[in-house]
């Protein structure tokens, strides 16, 4: 269908900056310019840190400010991971962040099938329910759950923040479920026909199927239990138990700081955050757009 | 068998029996989850509320005393719930406002826009202790980035962590730069607004602000609510940098970062006062569920439904 262009050229009589091209350009390139400016001093945050991070004693604290050490003193970074038992924390942090990932990639889709793909009695019900639990503050929940856990000997292991992720995650069911419907039902029809059971299809059709909100489930679990403090603060207690997270926090307190150390080990903690966020970023926005986020 | 199973038996076939066990056996680790994780310590920490209990010592009955002292007597109770609401407001609208701004800005058709766009919503994943010491950094009265920068236009930077009235004002510009998180779902958002509608509104005359009131802002207005509810809940759990700032277990200068998670966190697990701190987590859950109500409330007043209520999802 051919819409009649009824845009017509400006009139010759007017200026050229009240020209429509004119001050489309203009706009453009304002909006350009302050976003621009906008993403620098979003970066320069994290440009501080690195710079900080390979500063002299002296160069922290001088004024002019130094932007740019030179040379950059390197020495810093092993400094301050021999602080710390580094590669211990690492270890710890690698533990509680990988199993729940695990945990939550299974549990999550398992789940998300059942309410995707099967009719039982009280499934909206239970949906529902699903949905309301994404509303509740954990902090109601936090304190029995520590009661019981200290009363079966689970505190101060790696068990309270590892098991219950094997139990689905309200968000990350959610998530799921809404990508399974999105799966066109044909093939796994046919699949029940050729007598494939529902645990099979989930297994040998939709999770191949499903990589990319995969993906996502196993980033948003990964970054959440990385950066988690509150969990490893409450639960661990030995020393040789510390996540990284814990440990910063254990280093600050233990040594007088050195902002140079400091931003030494939160680049380093920081790091996996970035790696991962530069290799996921396509699929967390897919993830947003696909929890139908619009309503 | 009873009437009852067999007339259900009679109504459904075998198939739907086997399905629905099968739907109950592949949700089951929520289910069980749900109980163990959500239910029961959800109405075992209500029952704790009314109680006294040191975790190695059974509760001890008290009935309404915890809330009464609570509500009452409790000096701290009240410098945490203001803190925390001090920050909410601030903070919820300069989220949702910003992170549209700059959704709406981003939308069109600039150079570099996906570098942008990553650029912005980058520190949004930036977060936990590491975030907490880099901001510690920032925020140094005479060496920090911020006091740095703004001594380039002549203002000396305020004392920030080291004075009760600007700590709060530095977590909420620290905040700000984790827009990018509310910027990404707008963005998604923005993508459901039909190019055509924009366009016939052009033809007609509209300019850029009338469609953008009249057009974009409707149908964006479901995303908007639902960032209002996720933000406001958020904002009322801050943690971690509160911890971080206030050196460990404290609350900053003169409280002014005794937050209500935190403050919770010291009675239950410095003090041990497991059903005091039960009370308040209550308290919190109560304040959050009204807020969220309220919320729900006047969205009917300003939330455009596409295709009216129905399918939505909240």
């Amino acid at each position: 269908m051919a819409i009649p262009e009824i845009r017509t050229a400006p009139p010759r009589s007017l200026p050229f900056w009240q020209s429509r091209t004119f001050q489309d350009r203009a706009w453009s390139i304002a909006v350009t310019i302050i976003l621009w400016v906008g993403a620098l001093s979003f970066l320069m945050p994290l440009f501080w840190m690195i710079s900080t991070s390979l500063k002299s004693d002296k160069q922290v604290f001088a004024v002019p400010t130094v932007w740019i050490p030179i040379p950059p003193i390197w020495e810093n970074y092993p400094n301050a991971l021999t602080r710390i038992p580094f590669l211990l924390f690492l270890r710890n942090s690698l533990i509680t962040s990988v199993i729940p990932v695990i945990g939550a990639v299974l549990s999550a889709s398992m789940v998300a099938y059942a309410f995707a793909r099967l009719r039982w009695p009280g499934r909206n019900i239970w949906f529902l329910i699903l949905i309301a639990t994404m509303m509740l503050p954990g902090q109601v929940t936090m304190i029995p759950i520590y009661v019981v856990y200290s009363k079966i000997g689970w505190v101060n292991t790696f068990l309270p923040l590892t098991v219950p992720w094997f139990f689905g995650g309200a968000f990350y069911i959610f998530l799921l479920r809404q990508f399974f419907l999105g799966i066109p039902s044909e093939l796994s029809d046919a699949a029940l026909i050729d007598g494939c059971s529902h645990p099979g299809i989930w297994w040998r059709i939709i999770l191949p199927l499903s990589k990319p909100a995969l993906t996502t489930v196993a980033i948003f679990t990964f970054l959440l239990t990385w950066n988690d403090f509150f969990g490893p603060l409450l639960y661990l207690r030995s020393e040789r138990l510390y996540t990284l997270q814990v440990g910063l926090q254990y280093f600050r307190e233990q040594y007088s700081v050195q902002w140079q150390e400091l931003m030494a080990a939160s680049t380093v903690v920081l790091l996996p955050v970035l790696i991962i966020f530069f290799l996921g970023q396509r699929l967390f926005v897919q993830g947003i757009t696909l929890t139908g986020l619009k309503g | 068998m009873s009437a009852l199973t067999r007339r259900l038996m009679r109504n459904h076939s075998k198939g739907y029996w086997r399905e629905a066990a099968m739907g109950y056996l592949m949700a089951a680790p929520w289910l069980i989850g749900f109980l163990v994780f959500t239910a029961g310590p959800i109405l075992l920490s209500f029952f704790y509320s009314f109680t006294s209990f040191q975790v190695t010592t059974p509760p001890r009955w008290l009935g309404l005393t915890n809330y009464r002292i609570l509500l009452f007597d409790d000096p701290k109770f009240h410098t945490s719930l203001y803190n925390t609401a001090y920050y909410a407001i601030f903070v919820v609208p300069l989220t949702i406002i910003t992170g549209l701004i700059v959704a709406v800005l981003m939308n069109q058709r600039i150079a570099g826009r996906s570098l942008l766009r990553t650029i912005y919503y980058l520190p949004s994943v930036v977060s936990g202790v590491a975030s907490a010491m880099l901001w510690l950094w920032i925020l140094n009265p005479k060496f920090g980035l911020i006091n740095v920068a703004l001594s380039w236009f002549g203002i000396k930077g305020p004392p920030w962590l080291n004075s009760a009235e600007w700590s709060k004002p530095a977590l909420i510009v620290m905040s700000l730069w984790g827009i990018g998180g509310t910027m990404i779902i707008y963005l998604a958002g923005l993508q459901s607004v039909p190019q055509s509608l924009l366009e016939a509104a052009e033809i007609d005359g509209a300019g850029a602000w009338r469609r953008f009131r009249h057009i974009t802002l409707p149908i964006l207005s479901p995303t908007i609510l639902f960032t209002m509810i996720t933000s406001t809940i958020g904002s009322f759990q801050v943690f971690t940098q509160a911890y971080v700032w206030g050196g460990g277990a404290g609350g900053g200068q003169r409280d002014s970062l005794l937050f209500y998670v935190l403050y919770l966190y010291q009675r239950a697990f410095n003090e041990l006062k497991m059903g005091y701190a039960s009370a308040l987590a209550w308290i919190l859950f109560l304040i959050i569920l009204a807020l969220t109500i309220i919320q729900f409330r006047f969205a009917q007043r300003w939330v455009y439904y596409e295709g009216g209520d129905e399918g939505r999802i909240i």
